[in-house]
Order: C-alpha cells, then structure tokens, then sequence
C-alpha cells in the first residue's frame, strides 16, 4: 500500500490544477458573458482576451 | 440546457406607437482624466453573434472611439472614445442599425457586479473539489471496512481527508456560517443554524477519531452536505440576482433626459432630476415630459394613457397644465416646470409602488415557513441524543457526540435547501421559453394561491391603440384619400387609418396643424381631416373619432375603438371556470369600461379610478382575506400592481410598472396569464411533493441515527439519494423542450 504516498498527492495535485484554473477562469471574468462568448467564436477579427475589470479591449 | 438558458434576461421593449424619440445621453457620459469618455448604453434586441458584429463594428468605425464591448448575455454595451464625438452620436447610429437603445445611468446602476455570485461558485467549486477527492478515499475505507486494511493505511486516509476536508470546509462553509452568525447575534435560528452546527461537529468529531486512531470519520459527509447546499443556494441566488437585475435594468431605463431652453436661447440637454421650477422645455412630438409642467407656447395632444388609463388622447394648449409622463402626440411645445421630478405624478406612482412594495415584502416564503418549523424539531432531537445516550444509555462522551452528530447530519435538510431552488428555476426556464419574465423569486408561489384577478383595462384587456371601429366601412376611394392626411402624422387615429389603408403616398403638401388636424390638397381639391372643429367648424369635439372633408362636401365621421386582444375573451372565461372573482378596474370614462365590461363579462367593474383608487380598492381585497393578481400596464397601475398579492403586467407597460410586477409576459395574447397559473400551481405541488419526500426520509432515517446505527457509509447514501430524489421530481416540470437560444 506504499504505493499510496506516492499516489494519493499525484492525484491531489491535479485535481487542485483543474480547481485553480477554475477559480482563474471565474476572477478573470470568463462567465461573465455567456451567450457573447458563444456568439464571438464565431466573428473571425475577434481578440479572445477577456477584459479585465475596469478595462476594456481595443480593437 | 444550461443555466444561463433557463434564467429570464430583460424583456424587449415595448412596441410602443409612436416609438419615444432618442434621448441624448450626454449627460450620462463619464470623463476620466486622459479625456477619455466612456459611456453604458442598455441595447435591446441584440441576440446573435451577427448583431454582436454589427454593433461592435458599426460602432468602432465611429471616429475616436477607442472600444465598443456588447455584453450579449446582459445586453449592456460599454463604449469608450476621445476627441468630441457627441453622445448622441452612438444613439443615431444603433437606431440605424436596427437596435434600440437606453442611456444607463451609472448611479442607478452602480458597480452592480455579481460579486457575492462569484464568491458562492468559488465556494461551490472548492466544495466540489474537497466531496470528490474525500469520496474516493472514503470508498476505499467502506469497502474494506476493517477486513482488508491496516490501521496505517486508515489512519493515512484518515489524515489525507482531514488535510482536504478542513480548510476545504472552512473557505467553502463561510456563506453557512457567517449566515448563521448574524441570526444567532439577533437572537434566532434559521435554517444556516443547523447547518453549521452539523459540519463544524462532525468536522470536529472526525478530527477527534483521526487522532485518537478510531474507525469512522465523516469528514465526507460533512463536505458533501456543503456541496449539496451550495448548489441549491447559488441556483437561489441567480434567480434572485437575474429578477433583481431585471427591475435595475427597467429603472435606469427611466433615467431619462430632458432638453433645458437657456436664458439666451441655447438648448441643453439635461437629466430630469436637474430640473429646476421655472425651467423652459423643449417638447418634441414623440418626447414624454419627465416632470409636471404648464404648456408656455404651441398646442399638441398628449397622450395619456400610462398615467390614467384614458384611451382618447388630449388636446392641451397654452396655459394648461400637463402631468409628468405624458407622451407628446402632434407638437412641438415649450413647457415650463412646475414641480421638481420627484414631486411630479411620476415620481409620486413610485412612491406609492414602494409602499406596496414594503408590504408585499412580509410574505414568508414556502422554504422558510418549513425551516421555521424544522429547526426546533431537529436541535431538540439531536440533545436529545445525546442526553439519551450519555445519561440513560450510559455511553461515553464520544459515544453519545457521535450519535448526535450523526442525527445532525442525517436530517440535514439538503431536500429543503436543494429542492427549493431546483422547482424554481426549473419552472421560470419553462415560463421563460413561453415569454413570461419571472421577476421575482417568491412570485411563482404566491401565483399559485390567488382566488381573485384584477384586470385594467387599456393596454392589458384591449391592446392599448386605436382601431378603425367594427362597422366603419368607408368608401375605398375616401379610404385612401384620408390616409394620404394621415401619413405625414404620428397620431394614434392617424396611424390606425394609414394601417387600415395600406401602404401609398402621402399629400405632397399635407401640413399638421398641432392639435388640430392634417390639411391638405388631393388632386386639386383641398382636404381635411382631424377633430371636429377642424374639419366642419362645429364647436362641439369628440372623443374616439375623427371627421374627414373633401373641400365642400358633407363632412365624414370616422370611429375608432380600443380593440381587445384577440384571445381576451377566451381568458377571461377560462379563469372564471376555474371560479376566481373577476374584476375590472379602469381609469378610463365609464361608457369605455362598461362596454369592455360587457364584452368580457365582467360584473364587477369600476370606471374613472385613480391610481389610489385602484390601489385602495385591492388592498381593502387583502384585508377581507382574498388573494388578488393584478394584471395591469399603465403608470397608474403601478401602486395597485405593487400592493396586490400578486401581479403581472404586458411587455408593453410602463417601465415604472414591469419594475412594479412579478410577472412580465410578451406578446399580444394574454394566454400567458394562464400559462404561468399553471407553471406556478404545479411548483407548488412539486415543492410540496419535495417536503413530504424529505419528511419521509427523515422518519426512516431518523430512528438509524438516534440508535447510533449510522455509519459515514449510510450517511452518504442516505443524504445523496434523498437529494436526488428531490431533484428529479423537480425537473419533472419541464416540459422536455429545447431551449431556444
């Protein structure tokens, strides 16, 4: 069962990866507009920064 | 179908006839110190990534803008620029593209970011991440239960747990916990009580048995209760914030500007709640006035209606006083303020709709009327445990804690707090996609309880503009004559004939006389048409008609009525089978009403109400104990929509009065009304439904916990299967359609 120790925080670490890029995604404001999001896809001059707060994007 | 697809969004605006001229926004422009100016427009009608392109790139082209950004899901669009590119400049050219548009008034609007949305999906996310990874080590420890595995490997899955679950529960329980402070500080107990008390125990007892080498550790129950009530309260909160977020929308909507005539002639444009007594106005036809007002120079009808719920408009002139809110018709005018915006009839209907609201406000929803009861039940029976355990049973301290925090944990009410929201937001998704904006949270549930309607009637029986009266058949040939007048003009008459006629030309030289009527030459002969005076010289004038000439020949009259909507009839009889009490409050004359009356069927009616009147009448309703929905559009409903129990209002309503409602529906039919009576009594029986199932888990499980026969491993089963339980009888109220995006 050693092979626990070496198991258990390798699949910790990845899941506090994938949590942490959440929590990235939500402070940097990627839902903050869903429908826009699926609708910019689309529009091919489209700079795909999220703004930040209190900035806006130039185009 | 996502969430963002079942939340309401702001309803389109109203089709009002004639549209309300562009307002100019400059004074909603913001300078910051490098000369930038930055300006938040509420665009309506932006749906698709085609119109997102087309405003981002219509508007970018713009000299010296520096950014243009739609928030498509919001539909609020941010623009920023240098140089001296007017305000209205933007207006001009979303109206052109297609798209409608409303200065945003940031002080109204202030920094509403969804801050406390963001921190409950942090909180959910962590929770999320902590019931995972401790399930999977807790799988582990309930299969090999003892048999299989050493004490080391245990106690190690013991310590990783805790490591995750402890921090885990501190970040992600905060909402619970501070939530449950402040009621315990004000001296009472609400449902976050309990919670709390059930994690930061079994936190504490799983702690204690880690240490002490034992067998059981709840850390996974402990976590997994957060995550399941994290889910239930944040669905809660973006209903909430989407209803609220709505109302915010339709008040900066209101945010509007005025155009001030300086002492030397110069006109600017000022906000409404600038003006001064004494202040010159410029009143463009098409332009609502914001505040009281005494007409200075010209002649013009005004259209009265939102204010009064009068159908036929009214010719003002010099010296006569005009309320705030009334739409000008034919003329441009000068109007000098009498009364300031916030002593003005707009700003007093508001007043009287916040009263109403205030009152409304006492109504204990269904969750909390259950939390009020089940509180006391469970801290007493979880004492009891523990007395029972310690005292009688003789078992050690650890013993008897541990079996009254398995009590806590069982009857932790995840069905309430999950089922709850899961109805709601399942049922306002399905009202949506029928055009039903939900805008408040507890609405539905007090939909389902009404037992008597209360219709107005322009705008919300009859579809609030004029209509070539039934029987009025007019020569073709003078048919088409008439409508060559009534092109050039925006009256409400006017447009109803040139609807009528079709399209064609209109009079090269026709000429609007403001107040009056539209003069012309047709081939050569001089034509008329407008009031009666006007075209035949008599001194007497109507009221829902108009009188067409052709030079000397037998003046013509021409009826019009307010036409019901087309399924009004239908409706009406509907919800008097279902036995609710009708009532029909209008603010219009009594002939108007009791036609209406008539048509529909209605004994009950009231004509000439004021909007105290009506808001009076409704609430000596609630005192008699009767359970009233308003359904009404105009400005002057807005009081009696606020103090009903429950109300509804059309698409096309005044701003001040879909901020009033519960309900906003779209459309021309009221078929809606019953749609959402439907929707809102079957969430009610599921909501039921979902206590009674919690109940019933909770006398199987309860008798588990107080005999100190649950293990973690029951404890998980037990409360995930009851919540999903809950969950899917919830989502048994769509009705299996796609969303349309």
């Amino acid at each position: 069962m050693n092979v626990l120790l070496l198991l258990v925080p390798a699949a910790l670490f990845l899941g506090l990866l994938g949590l942490a890029a959440f929590l990235w995604a939500l402070k940097s404001g990627q839902f903050e507009d869903p429908h826009g999001a699926a609708a910019r896809v689309l529009d091919d001059d489209e700079d795909d920064q999220p703004p930040r707060d209190g900035e806006t994007r130039s185009r | 179908m996502t969430l963002a697809q079942t939340l309401p969004r702001l309803s389109e605006p109203a089709a009002r006839a004639p549209a309300p001229a562009a307002i100019d926004p400059a004074p909603f422009v913001r300078t910051l110190k490098d000369g930038t100016h930055g300006l938040e427009l509420v665009v309506s009608g932006a749906h698709c990534a085609n119109c997102l392109r087309k405003i981002e790139t219509g508007l970018g082209a713009l000299a010296g803008v520096k950014s243009a950004r739609l928030n498509l899901t919001t539909g609020h669009l941010r623009v920023e620029w240098t140089g001296d590119l007017p305000a209205t400049a933007f207006g001009s050219a979303l109206t052109g593209l297609g798209y409608p548009c409303a200065p945003f008034d940031p002080a109204s609007a202030a920094a509403h970011k969804d801050r406390e949305g963001r921190s409950l999906l942090a909180c959910l996310a962590v929770a999320g991440f902590a019931s995972g990874n401790i399930m999977l080590f807790s799988i582990g420890l309930w299969t090999a239960d003892g048999a299989d595995m050493g004490p080391a490997t245990r106690a190690f899955l013991h310590w990783a747990s805790a490591a995750i679950a402890l921090p885990a529960s501190i970040y992600a329980g905060r909402p619970f916990f501070i939530s449950a402070w402040r009621a315990l500080k004000a001296g009472h107990a609400n449902m976050d009580v309990p919670i709390s008390l059930a994690v930061l125990l079994s936190l504490a007892m799983s702690l204690w048995e880690t240490i002490a080498g034992g067998h059981y550790a709840y850390f996974d129950a402990a976590v997994s209760l957060l995550f399941l009530l994290l889910i239930g309260r944040y669905l809660d909160h973006r209903l909430r914030y989407r209803a609220g977020e709505a109302a915010r929308d339709l008040v900066a909507l209101q945010a509007i500007t005025a155009r001030r005539i300086e002492p030397g002639g110069r006109v600017v444009p000022v906000q409404a709640r600038d003006i001064a007594v004494g202040d010159r106005l410029l009143v463009a036809p098409g332009e609502r006035i914001s505040v009281n007002a005494r007409i200075v120079e010209g002649k013009s009808e005004f259209d009265l209606a939102l204010l009064t719920g009068e159908s036929a408009p009214a010719t003002l002139g010099p010296g006569a006083g005009v309320p705030g809110g009334a739409l000008n018709l034919s003329g441009r005018v000068v109007v000098e303020a009498a009364a300031r915006v916030e002593d003005s009839l707009a700003a007093d209907v508001a007043r009287l709709i916040a009263i109403g609201a205030q009152s409304r406000s006492r109504y204990v929803r269904l969750a909390d009327k259950a939390a009020s009861l089940y509180v006391p039940v469970v801290h007493t029976l979880a004492a009891l445990t523990f007395t029972g355990w310690f005292l009688i049973g003789g078992a050690e301290v650890r013993v008897a804690l541990m079996n009254a925090v398995a009590v806590l944990i069982i009857t932790c009410p995840c069905a309430l707090g999950l089922a709850v929201p899961a109805v709601q937001i399942v049922a306002v998704g399905r009202l949506f996609r029928r055009g039903v904006l939900v805008k408040s949270g507890d609405g539905l549930e007090r939909l389902a309880r009404i037992d008597t309607v209360a219709f107005d009637k322009t705008g919300t029986l009859t579809r609030g503009r004029p209509r070539l009266a039934s029987g009025e058949d007019l020569p073709p040939a003078m048919l088409a004559d008439a409508a060559q007048l009534a092109r050039v003009s925006r009256h409400p008459f006017a447009l109803a004939l040139a609807e009528r006629a079709g399209p064609g030309p209109a009079a090269a030289d026709a000429e609007e006389v403001a107040g009056e009527g539209i003069r012309g030459t047709i081939a050569g002969v001089p034509v008329r048409l407008g009031h009666r005076t006007f075209v035949t010289g008599e001194a007497e004038r109507g009221g829902m008609e108009i009188w067409f000439r052709r030079s000397e020949e037998e003046p013509v009259r021409i009826r019009f009525e307010d036409e019901l909507r087309p399924d009004a009839a239908e409706v009406v009889r509907t919800l008097r089978d279902q036995g609710l009490r009708l009532i029909l409050l209008s603010g219009d004359a009594e002939e108007p009403a009791l036609e209406v009356a008539q048509a529909l069927g209605f004994e009950d009616w009231h004509a000439r109400q004021t909007p105290a009147d009506k808001a009076r009448l409704l609430k000596s309703l609630g005192a008699e104990g009767r359970r009233v929905l308003m359904v009404g559009d105009g400005l002057n409903d807005g009081p009696s929509l606020a103090c009903a129990f429950v109300s509804m209002s059309p698409g096309t309503a005044a701003d001040t009065s879909q901020a009033a409602a519960d309900f906003v529906f779209q459309g021309e039919r009221l078929a809606p009304i019953l749609e959402a009576m439907r929707v809102a009594r079957q969430a009610r029986s599921r909501a039921l439904e979902n206590f009674a199932l919690a109940a019933l888990y909770n006398v199987c499980a309860l008798p588990l916990a107080v005999a100190g026969l649950v293990t973690p491993f029951i404890a998980a089963i037990a409360m995930s299967s009851s919540s999903l339980l809950v969950t899917l009888n919830a989502l048994r109220l769509a009705d299996g359609r796609k969303p349309q995006i």
